[in-house]
């Protein structure tokens, strides 16, 4: 009986319960109850407020899909996703494979990488408005090359400095994963690639590319999800989302509609199509990067 | 890494969910109950100590019935932390910081009592307020909020930068349209200051009270944003206003980039948009003198509207004792506690007779006098359903059209206006 309660391994049932019932409790319960409130007039009430809250269909799907800033919103972010997402994965595995095969200086620029992951995004967002804002340093140094209107309020070039900065920061984090995999790969292979005659760009393609294929997916898909999510930056970098909505994110908007006007449905409504949009996008990445 | 964003917003809607099904207390039995309630007090220093020292002197006298205050816990805005608050059933007794645009959202919510259910409460708050408190009532009649204390925007200007951009500082050249161009214009091209005026290009809901609404204010001779649930903006004095603060931009005397500080403060601007507690503030740092908002055609300061920017109090259903809440809102907002805010803060309490009530003050400190003749002519926000929601989409359209000039001011305005329309009769 208690082995078809627990399985075979009950004590293992045991340690994984309390992650398990997180799970629970913290991400399914939350996005089921997201789903409800989807379908339904929904706003937060007082405790014992007498409120209707009637079953409307899609019609909350109705509004936010026919909604020009959310769809803005969506665009937003994919294109930040076509910028931040390649450059994540190239950018990280060409330091991450420097780093490995250097010798002096590795664990200070290993720490040197990391530091932006760990610090809260609030202060590097300060170090990049000294940065990039029209009187800031990178203005400065271009002179009159500098674009006008200045990156930040520039709605060509709002995204793109977000996706700079949110690959920057993250990049840290991505290495550590491609530095964990390079140990993996078989230095006899790039003896073999050697003796064949391969330099030191073949031997990258032909071996480390392939050798790290299985945590390129996973950078993939963790920085298309992490990407998906953008919200401090649109908030506090283009200060809510701007120019003219140009760097909202789809969870900017759903902030927005959710908490600053008392509208939760359409909020949730917003939620449940970015969690399928990534979700489809993420089944795609994973056809791709794993199909061998 | 797991814990993204989307999924601890829905873990926030579902907690919201869980909080609501709880149930809640007998309110009948509440109103009339008296013991100890909480208050929350707005940060900043001026409004803490005044809060405390009010706080002092009722529980002195009133050992049965202790108020313990605290500041509003931190949050993006104070409007978010009260709503999660009433949410979550834990809101406090009264709020002296209650925004009056998110009083309709509250009161949706079911977070607050209805003022009128108190005996002579209708009353004394008409007494109290004048004229100006119908621009608090709700749209039922009743008083979910009483208009406490307001700080009539004016623009400030440095006089010292005016001077170098060889200026009027006694009489500045502010008072029409034409006059504000002209003037930001010589400040510009003198390099007196590197902006005329920098009010925050951002595109949060009330940045517009900032911007557009005091200028609307005076430019319709009072008219709120929204009355008899239909937008008065996209009329001759709405399309006036934003047309001459899309010039503003145009010609680069307001900045599109938001300044992370104070421009006034720290000589990036020369003009600011701003109520009496800035006096305080910029005392010994600049220079300033103050001039009632500008009108396309120029009026006499004593008919110039402007925004209110008044901050009140709220007794929200969580409190178990209402009776004594009421009694304490009505202290803190006696003759004596008004004078007292007045005296701490600089901010007008919203009183009818305010400049003869504390002429004393007045005398004694000129600087506020020019606001307290302001406060007699102020438009709040409209109390209106989805208010929140309705500004959000004044600000983008004003933002999309006055601050980048991407769609014509003509075409915004109107879309806002159509926008407020639909969401102004929704319930």
């Amino acid at each position: 009986m208690l082995t078809k309660v627990f399985g075979r391994q009950p004590l293992g049932t045991v340690f994984a319960a309390p992650y398990a019932l997180f799970l629970a409790l913290v991400f399914a319960y939350p996005l089921g109850l997201a789903v409800w409130i989807s379908f339904h007039d929904y706003f937060f009430a007082a405790p014992g407020a007498q409120v209707d809250r009637p079953f409307v269909g899609l019609e909350n799907y109705q509004t936010v899909l026919s909604d020009p800033d959310v769809q803005r919103a969506f665009l937003n972010v994919a294109i930040f996703l076509v910028i931040n997402v390649p450059l994540t994965v190239v950018l990280s595995l060409v330091l991450a494979t420097g780093l490995n095969s250097i010798v002096r200086a590795r664990t200070f620029l290993r720490v040197s990488y990391y530091v932006p992951y760990v610090t809260a995004s609030v202060a590097l967002v300060g170090v990049w408005l000294f940065l990039f804002s029209s009187g800031g340093l990178v203005n400065q140094v271009l002179g009159p090359l500098a674009p006008s209107p200045s990156w930040l309020v520039n709605s060509h070039l709002a995204m793109p400095v977000i996706a700079l900065f949110v690959t920057w920061k993250q990049m840290g984090f991505f290495i550590l994963l491609y530095l964990a995999a390079l140990q993996g790969v078989s230095k006899d292979l790039y003896e073999a690639a050697s003796i064949d005659g391969a330099g030191r760009f073949r031997s990258f393609m032909n071996v480390t590319v392939p050798g790290v294929r299985s945590a390129t997916s996973l950078v993939v898909i963790l920085a298309t999800i992490t990407g998906a999510n953008l919200f401090t930056e649109p908030y506090l970098l283009t200060n809510g989302g701007g120019p003219d909505g140009a760097s909202a994110s789809p969870v900017f908007v759903m902030y927005q509609k959710g908490i600053e006007q008392g509208n939760p449905d359409t909020a949730s409504a917003i939620g449940v199509i970015l969690v399928a949009l990534v979700l489809v996008i993420a089944l795609v990445q994973r056809r791709f990067l794993e199909r061998d | 890494m797991k814990r993204h964003l989307v999924t601890t917003s829905l873990a926030v809607l579902a907690l919201g969910v869980t909080a609501a099904c709880g149930s809640g207390g007998d309110s009948g039995k509440a109103e009339s109950s008296t013991g100890p309630i909480k208050v929350w007090l707005s940060n900043n220093p001026e409004e803490i100590a005044w809060g405390k020292a009010m706080v002092k002197e009722w529980n002195d006298a009133h050992s049965d019935q202790k108020v313990s205050a605290q500041e509003i816990p931190a949050g993006k805005t104070s409007e978010e932390v009260i709503g999660a608050a009433i949410t979550a059933g834990n809101a406090p007794c009264l709020v002296f910081n209650t925004s009056p645009a998110a009083v309709p959202q509250f009161e949706k919510q079911g977070g607050l009592v209805a003022l009128d259910d108190f005996k002579g409460a209708k009353d004394y708050i008409e007494q109290r307020s004048g004229d100006s408190a119908e621009q608090y009532q709700s749209p039922d009649g009743k008083y979910y909020q009483i208009p406490w204390k307001q700080n009539p925007v004016m623009i400030f200007y440095n006089k010292d930068m005016f001077k170098k951009a060889g200026l009027d500082v006694d009489n500045p050249p502010l008072k029409t349209y034409d006059q504000f161009l002209a003037t930001s214009k010589k400040i510009v091209d003198s390099k007196a200051a590197p902006a005329a005026i920098a009010p925050a290009p951002s595109s949060e809901f009330f940045q517009s009270w900032f911007d557009f609404y005091p200028l609307y204010a005076a430019e319709s001779g009072g008219k709120q944003t929204i009355e008899d649930g239909k937008a008065t903006f996209n009329d001759e004095a709405g399309k006036d206003v934003w047309n001459f603060w899309a010039q503003m931009y145009k010609d680069g005397y307001t900045p599109q980039e938001k300044y992370d500080g104070d421009s006034f403060a720290d000589k990036k601007a020369a003009m600011a948009v701003v109520g009496p507690w800035a006096i305080a503030v910029y005392k010994g740092k600049v220079n300033w003198g103050a001039v009632p908002v500008p009108t396309k055609e120029g009026m006499d300061p004593s008919e110039i509207h402007t925004f209110t920017d008044a901050k009140n109090i709220a007794l929200y259903s969580a409190c178990k004792n209402q009776k004594t809440a009421w009694d304490v809102l009505k202290f803190a907002t006696s003759k004596e506690q008004d004078g007292k805010l007045l005296e701490t803060t600089g901010q007008m309490p919203i009183r009818s007779d305010l400049p003869t009530t504390y002429a004393d003050y007045f005398a004694k400190n000129p600087d506020y006098k020019a606001f307290a003749d302001q406060a007699s002519r102020t438009v709040e926000v409209p109390n209106v359903p989805n208010s929140v929601e309705i500004w959000q989409e004044i600000r983008d359209n004003f933002s999309s059209s006055v601050i980048f000039g991407k769609t014509s001011v003509d075409e915004a305005i109107k879309a806002a206006a159509d926008k407020a329309d639909e969401l102004a009769g929704q319930s």
